[in-house]
């Protein structure tokens, strides 16, 4: 099921390093700028809120700089994945995302039982009777699982409701 | 918000489907209720929580399950606001402790308690003052004398959270006192109750249950309850003392008073049906005998309050707390 | 020996019939709780504590006691097969057990970790039975400076382990200790990093981040191979357990080790995290085979198994004599006794005799019917890694939804899980390692709220963590482990140079 092209062509190792160091960095700054807000310096109870993250925050930024500068010095033109590698990744990440962000509307149910299905169906080829099988047992089973046996309730949608569960 | 927007709108659609037959008979929850419990598991009110959700199991007093959840984030915040945002569900409610003050106070997070609906005060829970047994204390003045002749801030006093009640009571203390006091705050009652025996904090004011063990095995020793009359209790626990024979901290001279809230509140916005519905399960839930064990092991104050009076005593309640942490300030300044 | 004569007593109250039934049911439904993420022990315990209140007491934590030794073993097979801890004293198991299965070796894996989990616990349970009273006074000297040692320790003995840029080290475990600060500060009792926002009044819970960063990275990582799942060649036979029990005595010295660390950390009690990392980090250090862990090195799985279990067996202790709870689930189990009016504490041992023995008679039992239990199960457990991949992935990455959605009943964690994972992706291509970062998460909040509460009691002064034999002989080891490389390296050109 491997599907690899040939060519080597992908974003630049480097280019991600890079972004990576960045993105680091930038939250580093945000830790900074939040410590600053909760106050750095020793107060009369000793050490202040702001004033460990305050130094975590520096070091942050610290060793990002430093990995900034190792990103750029060894360029050694590997790819970071080829295009058909990334296309697999976002082929999961982008169905998943859309999953994680529609269960506050829907509920954990339907969302759950439409990305299992789309999952067999287009990425694993399976016939239809095995896809509705799993992706309706599943929500199912977890449904008697948690809500019945360990009353632990799960986000529920207007499908639950019609149904009044 | 939009998750919150339709929260609200499912909660309508639950309440006009409640209406419809409630017009008939009085309200009853028609799906599960859920126990929001503002604390960690495993401490005070969680225990309490599931102690109320073991007998209304096992007694059949509720016809939909009872679910407890914890939703102990930002001191209880989490909880709060969760049940705020939940307005019109009456199929949520909350049991409190004094975070029900100190929180929004000290976090400044957006909540007050009017934001909810009281429902009933099911105990109050009582504080008292303890010391290592192997020290020389035997009485209040005894103590205090210690605490002023020691240095300034070597004197530890131990405690449950931060800017919450076992540090307004220490506060208390120190202005009724003028001695001086180091609080450190821990995570757990119990942890707090282990480091008096292990001599790592000089005093406490342990809730009953959470020391009554260490009193029991001989290694602390109580000094006076925080309440305006002696407890109830006259079982002896320990060298044939009783909580009955623990007196008053003012009698003793020290002019503190403190017990914490155990109440229930629901969401924002419930109907009379809905507030009478759980003040009746609450009555027969304090009739059961686990309850009344309960009590006993934790030596609470059985005080019983609803509606009205229960609503005017959380003012006052209110009121105190404000002043107490004004003047300790401990009140959030911005954030 | 009167000791033994209780213990006897107790094993004839434990093998009642319906006791041993309830031993069963507890542990079925422990291992079903530890597979499922976010029940986990803690949260299994407390969801079914209610039930046990029809119960008598012995029999109620005879079953309570077997739901959290299945919850034990639970939590290490999903660690093992798809690379997510479901408590955190599992994090380490992943690091040479999710190796191990790619390569096809899963049930060699799980029975290692099912078998050390057994012998850190019946160590730890002998150590209650024989020392006891002995043992808990030592839990009274453990004070915040003490506590804090600790946690320098369990910090120092892991980091330099990895091989990955120093700086990219520092980056991650800096990260990991920014993230645990999120929150209410627990000692000024106030808010910071939070920047207005409700959903982070939580903090980044350990378990969020760890199932996104490790299980849905790791599917992330796995897609760029296409859909196949390493590891679907595994033999699946029981034979598979004789086989690696043949091979596990030569590790007795890493489990006799480990089991020490795990008994000293649960009585303590700092728990059974610090342990697991402790001991890993040790037994790397002092392995033949040390540059081997990380790769699927059968002995990395031994020593966090062995020493978790035994400090989470060992944290029973300070429970029962001191009430003082050495993890979350004994936590729970704790509020337990309280409602069945029990007192734990110093007398419980005198006043409750039938109890405690029976507690502990359940404990021997308890443990060996969960290792027979999920023995059994070590062909089925291996057989999953031969569902295709396009149907066990997407369950995978609903069950993660819901463990990570149950952790605090909220849909924002499940988003976060998923940033975590695309996060947990990026940074291993990147080469950042992600166990200091965990490391972090979880110790990093304990450790300074340990380091603040010491300075608060000595009033600013660093001695305290000096002030005494115990608390200098911890740091005094902490910052060995800390050098340890430094000073393999110094003698090892000492002893050339004298060649």
């Amino acid at each position: 099921m491997t599907e690899r092209s040939g060519s080597e062509s992908g974003p630049a190792h480097k280019t991600l390093e890079f972004g990576m160091a960045l993105l680091i960095g930038a939250f580093g700054l945000v830790v900074i700028f939040g410590s600053v807000k909760a106050g750095i310096n020793w107060g009369a109870e000793g050490p202040r809120a702001g004033f460990f993250p305050f130094y975590v925050g520096a070091a942050i930024v610290g060793a990002s700089a430093i990995n900034l500068w190792n990103a750029q010095r060894d360029d050694d033109g590997r790819v970071f994945a080829d295009w058909g590698q990334l296309r697999q990744v976002m082929s999961v990440l982008v169905p998943t995302a859309i999953y994680v962000a529609s269960m506050p509307f829907v509920g954990l149910y339907v969302a759950s039982t439409v990305f299992i299905a789309w999952f067999m169906r287009w990425l694993g080829g399976y016939r239809w009777l095995t896809t509705i099988a799993v992706a309706v047992g599943m929500p199912v089973v977890t449904y008697l699982v948690f809500e019945r046996w360990f009353l632990v309730p799960l986000p529920k949608g207007p499908f639950e409701e019609w149904l009044g569960l | 918000m939009k998750p919150f927007v339709l929260n609200v709108a499912l909660a309508a659609i639950v309440m006009s489907c409640a209406n419809s037959a409630a017009s008939r008979a009085a309200w009853e929850p028609v799906r599960p209720v859920e126990f929001i419990v503002p604390a960690g598991t495993g401490g005070g009110a969680d225990q309490m929580a599931r102690t109320i959700q073991g007998i209304v199991t096992k007694h059949n007093l509720m016809k939909q399950p009872m679910v407890v959840i914890n939703k102990a984030g930002g001191a209880g915040g989490e909880g709060f606001l969760d049940l705020k945002t939940s307005a019109g569900n009456p199929h949520k409610i909350i049991i409190t402790l004094s975070n029900l003050f100190t929180t929004p106070l000290a976090t400044g997070i957006p909540f007050n308690w009017k934001d909810l609906s009281p429902v009933a005060m099911l105990a109050l829970d009582e504080f008292v003052l303890w010391v290592n047994a192997e020290k020389p204390y035997n009485s209040v003045k005894d103590y205090v004398d210690a605490a002023k002749k020691a240095p300034s801030g070597s004197f530890k006093m131990g405690g449950t959270g931060s800017k919450q009640e076992d540090q307004i009571i220490t506060v208390g203390i120190e202005k009724a006192t003028d001695a001086k006091f180091t609080y450190i705050p821990y995570k757990g009652g119990g942890e707090v109750a282990v480091q008096l025996v292990g001599n790592h904090v000089d005093s406490t004011v342990n809730n009953p249950i959470e020391a009554v063990a260490q009193w029991r095995g001989g290694k602390l020793r109580p000094l006076c309850v925080f309440d305006t009359q002696p407890m109830a209790y006259d079982e002896p626990i320990a060298d044939g003392k009783a909580w009955k024979d623990i007196p008053t901290c003012a009698s003793q001279g020290l002019a503190m008073e403190y017990l914490m809230l155990r109440g229930i509140f629901m969401s924002p916005k419930a109907t009379k049906d809905q507030v009478e519905y759980y003040v009746e399960l609450f009555k027969k839930v304090r009739a059961t005998p686990e309850w009344q064990d309960f009590m006993k092991s934790g030596a609470f104050n059985t005080t019983f309050l609803a509606g009205a009076d229960y609503a005017k005593w959380i003012e006052a309640e209110e009121k105190r707390h404000e002043g107490l942490m004004k003047e300790a300030g401990f009140i959030a300044t911005a954030n | 020996m009167e000791e033994l004569a209780n213990l006897f007593h107790g094993f004839a109250v434990a093998l009642q019939p319906y006791n041993i039934m309830l031993m069963i049911v507890g542990i079925t439904l422990g291992v079903i709780i530890g597979v499922l993420p976010g029940l986990g022990g803690a949260n299994g315990v407390a969801i079914l504590l209610p039930l046990t209140f029809s119960m008598p007491p012995t029999s109620a934590i005879i079953m309570l006691s077997c739901i959290y030794w299945g919850a034990l073993f639970g939590g290490a097979i999903t660690s093992i097969l798809f690379n997510i801890p479901g408590e955190p004293w599992s994090v380490a198991t992943t690091f040479d057990g999710y190796p191990m299965a790619q390569q096809g070796k899963p049930g060699e894996a799980l029975t290692a970790a099912f078998t050390s989990s057994f012998v850190g616990a019946l160590f730890a349970v002998i150590m209650i039975t024989l020392v006891a009273p002995l043992v808990a006074g030592f839990a009274l000297r453990f004070g915040p400076a003490e506590k804090f040692a600790v946690y320098f320790l369990a910090f120092c003995s892991f980091v330099g382990l990895s091989k990955e840029p120093p700086f990219k080290t520092i980056a991650a475990m800096m990260m990991g200790f920014a993230l645990a600060a999120v929150g209410l500060d627990s000692i000024t009792g106030q808010l910071r990093l939070t920047f207005g926002v409700t959903e982070l009044l939580n903090g980044f819970d350990f378990l969020i981040a760890v199932i996104g960063l490790f299980g849905i990275g790791e599917i992330l990582l796995t897609m760029e191979e296409g859909l196949a799942f390493r590891g679907g060649n595994a033999s699946i036979n029981l034979r598979v357990v004789l086989q690696t029990w043949r091979e596990l005595p030569a590790y007795w010295m890493t489990s006799l080790r480990s089991c020490l660390i795990g008994c000293w950390m649960g009585v303590t009690p700092a728990g059974a995290t610090p342990a697991s990392f402790m001991s890993y980090g040790i037994a790397k250090r002092l392995s033949r085979r040390g540059n081997n862990f990380g790769k699927g090195e059968i002995e990395g799985v031994i020593a966090p198994e062995t020493a978790a279990h035994a400090a989470g067996t060992a944290a029973l202790l300070p429970m029962l004599s001191l009430g003082v709870p050495g993890s979350p689930t004994a936590a729970v189990l704790l509020g337990g006794l309280l409602i069945w009016g029990l007192q734990p504490g110093p007398m419980l041992f005198v006043e409750q005799k039938e109890f405690v023995w029976g507690l502990i008679a359940s404990m021997y039992l308890g443990n060996l019917a969960g290792l027979i239990v999920v023995l059994t199960c070590v062909p089925i457990f291996a057989a999953i890694l031969r569902v295709p991949f396009s149907i066990i992935a997407p369950l995978i990455l609903v069950l993660c939804a819901i463990g990570a959605y149950s952790v605090h009943n909220s849909t924002f964690d499940v988003m976060l899980m998923l940033v975590f994972g695309v996060l947990g992706y990026l940074l291993k291509k990147c080469n950042y390692p992600l166990a200091p970062l965990v490391l972090a998460i979880v110790l990093g909040d304990k450790a300074e709220e340990a380091f603040r509460q010491s300075l608060l009691g000595s009033q600013g002064s660093l001695g305290v963590f000096f002030s005494n034999g115990l608390v200098s002989t911890i740091m005094a080891l902490g910052l060995v482990a800390l050098f340890w490389s430094a000073i393999q390296d110094g003698y090892s050109r000492l002893r050339t140079s004298m060649a």
